[in-house]
């Protein structure tokens, strides 16, 4: 089945059985391994991409079913070999350990600011309930959050 | 039939081969449910297909999607009742205006489901067709009397909430049905409404949950409505217990009352979630703590 869709800002078409899950198909077809491959069942949060710029999990949707959206992921965050001002904070403040739960957050977090630029940390651990660390790093992701948000608005 | 293990096992895949449909109107979608029906099934958000597919719970062979059905993605409001379409989000739900203020137990249920993530994907309709007898919304939609509209090739028919569940996973649809509208009419004058849960982490179904709506008339209960879940083969509202309540005084003895009664009426069940002892205990006090709750916001 013939689906297109715009990753990143090209627009990519691919032949794909309708069953493919869409993190099968953006990590093992279209090569975007920053998605990352945890629960499967919608949990955790390690999958999350942005669909028409909101978070969503990849391994619950199928490949059809974003025929004609724009999915983002943190291939398409730096601008000009620029990391994004999320990216940048979240290693000034040291808010990972081993790194699998980060791009999922980096991306829950962007959702999060693109539509609230001066977030509460309550408002930030709400966002972030469907994304698991397990390195247990959510005060420095908290922390990376706010900074980010503080760089955002001096922009 | 399948042995029992292979439910518990996530196949990481779709294991079946599928034709995917993406009908532009619910026209077409109706003929094709009338022509595949059982073979068929519904994809709104997927949030509860998708999983139930990989763990082989439901094997269709055609995907009906609701995705390129514009004229399903609404919320209006039409002076005396919200309705909602099928292919409406729940994240659409919880930040629309009118549902958070004048339907606060639904709005509470709505924001208590899964992650932003879930409710950026999921449906409220997905959510009571998939019939679960923990599902969020159902508590809220029975004690606001919602139907739901249900359509197929050979017309519409209006089914009130409280006829449309039948069993765990099991509705009042025919297979070549699909429903297309929740309709929610707005709550009495001088009512309060609440929505209590209770689950073993955030993210998951609930053990137990409640919602209730009380109408008071000068400090007396006018009405009251108390609806649970996860306790029955489906969610259900408590007629004995509102009828106890009517026209008398929210106090502590009349309260135990209610407690006691919808502790018998309910038939919860142990399973891995929690026992039975627990969910009858906790019922009682989601209970009493949701009439006091609706009664304060009575009050606003
Ligand atoms: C991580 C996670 C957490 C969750 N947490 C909760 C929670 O806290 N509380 C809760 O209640 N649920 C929860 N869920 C379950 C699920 O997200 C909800 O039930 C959701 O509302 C389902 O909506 P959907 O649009 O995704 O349904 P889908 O998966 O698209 O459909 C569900 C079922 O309904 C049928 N269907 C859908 N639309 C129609 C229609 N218009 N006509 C006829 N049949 C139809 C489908 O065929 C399918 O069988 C969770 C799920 C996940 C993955
Ligand atoms: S892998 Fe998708 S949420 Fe865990
Ligand atoms: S840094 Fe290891 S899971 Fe979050």
């Amino acid at each position: 089945m013939k689906i297109r869709f715009n990753l990143n800002g090209r627009v990519v078409e691919v032949d794909a059985p309708p069953s493919t899950i869409l993190l099968d198909l953006l990590r093992e077809e279209l090569r975007i391994t920053s998605v990352k491959r945890g629960c499967e069942i919608g949990e955790c949060g390690a999958c999350t991409v942005l669909l028409d710029g909101k978070p969503v999990n990849s391994c619950l949707i199928l490949a059809p079913m974003i025929d004609g959206k724009t999915i983002i992921t943190v291939e398409g965050l730096a601008k000009d070999g620029e990391l994004h001002p999320l990216q940048e904070a979240f290693i000034e403040e040291f808010a990972l350990q081993c790194g699998y739960c980060t791009p999922g957050i980096l991306l829950t977090a962007k959702a999060l600011l693109d539509i609230n630029p001066r977030p509460t940390i309550h408002e930030i651990k709400e966002a972030l309930v469907g994304n698991i660390c397990r390195c247990g790093a959510y005060q420095q992701i908290i922390n990376a959050i706010i900074k980010a948000s503080q760089k955002l608005r001096r922009t | 039939m399948r042995a029992d293990y292979v439910n518990i096992v996530n196949t990481h895949i779709v294991p079946v081969k599928l034709t995917y449909h993406a009908p532009k109107s619910i026209e077409e979608s109706l003929r094709l449910l009338a022509n595949y029906r059982k073979k068929a099934r519904i994809l709104a958000g997927g949030t509860d297909l998708v999983v139930d597919m990989k763990l082989r719970r439901k094997e269709p062979e055609h995907i009906i999607s609701l995705k390129k059905i514009k004229e399903l993605d609404y919320i209006v409001d039409d002076g005396s009742a919200v309705r909602v379409g099928a292919a409406t989000k729940l994240r659409t739900i919880e930040k629309n205006k009118i549902i958070r203020e004048r339907f606060q137990a639904l709005y509470e249920a709505v924001r208590s489901i899964g992650s932003i993530q879930v409710r950026n994907m999921g449906t409220l309709v997905g959510n009571i067709c998939n019939a679960s007898p923990a599902a969020d919304t159902a508590p809220p939609l029975l004690i606001f009397n919602a139907t739901v509209i249900a359509k197929s090739l050979n017309g519409e028919r209006t089914i009130p909430i409280n006829k449309f569940f039948k069993g765990p996973g099991i509705t009042s649809l025919e297979d070549n049905e699909m429903v297309t509208e929740v309709s929610i009419p707005y709550p009495p004058e001088n009512s309060g409404s609440s929505f209590l849960k209770i689950s073993r982490v955030g993210m998951d179904l609930a053990k137990v949950n409640v919602a209730v709506l009380v109408k008071l008339d000068k400090g007396v209960v006018e009405e009251c409505r108390i609806a649970l879940g996860a306790v029955a083969p489906t969610p259900l509202r408590i007629s004995k217990a509102e009828e106890y309540l009517r026209y008398k005084s929210i106090n502590e003895e009349n309260l135990r009352v209610v407690q006691e009664i919808v502790a018998e009426e309910i038939k919860p069940i142990t399973d891995v979630r929690s026992t039975e002892w627990y969910r009858r205990e906790v019922s009682k006090i989601l209970v009493r703590d949701a009439i006091k709750l609706s009664v304060e916001r009575v009050k606003k």
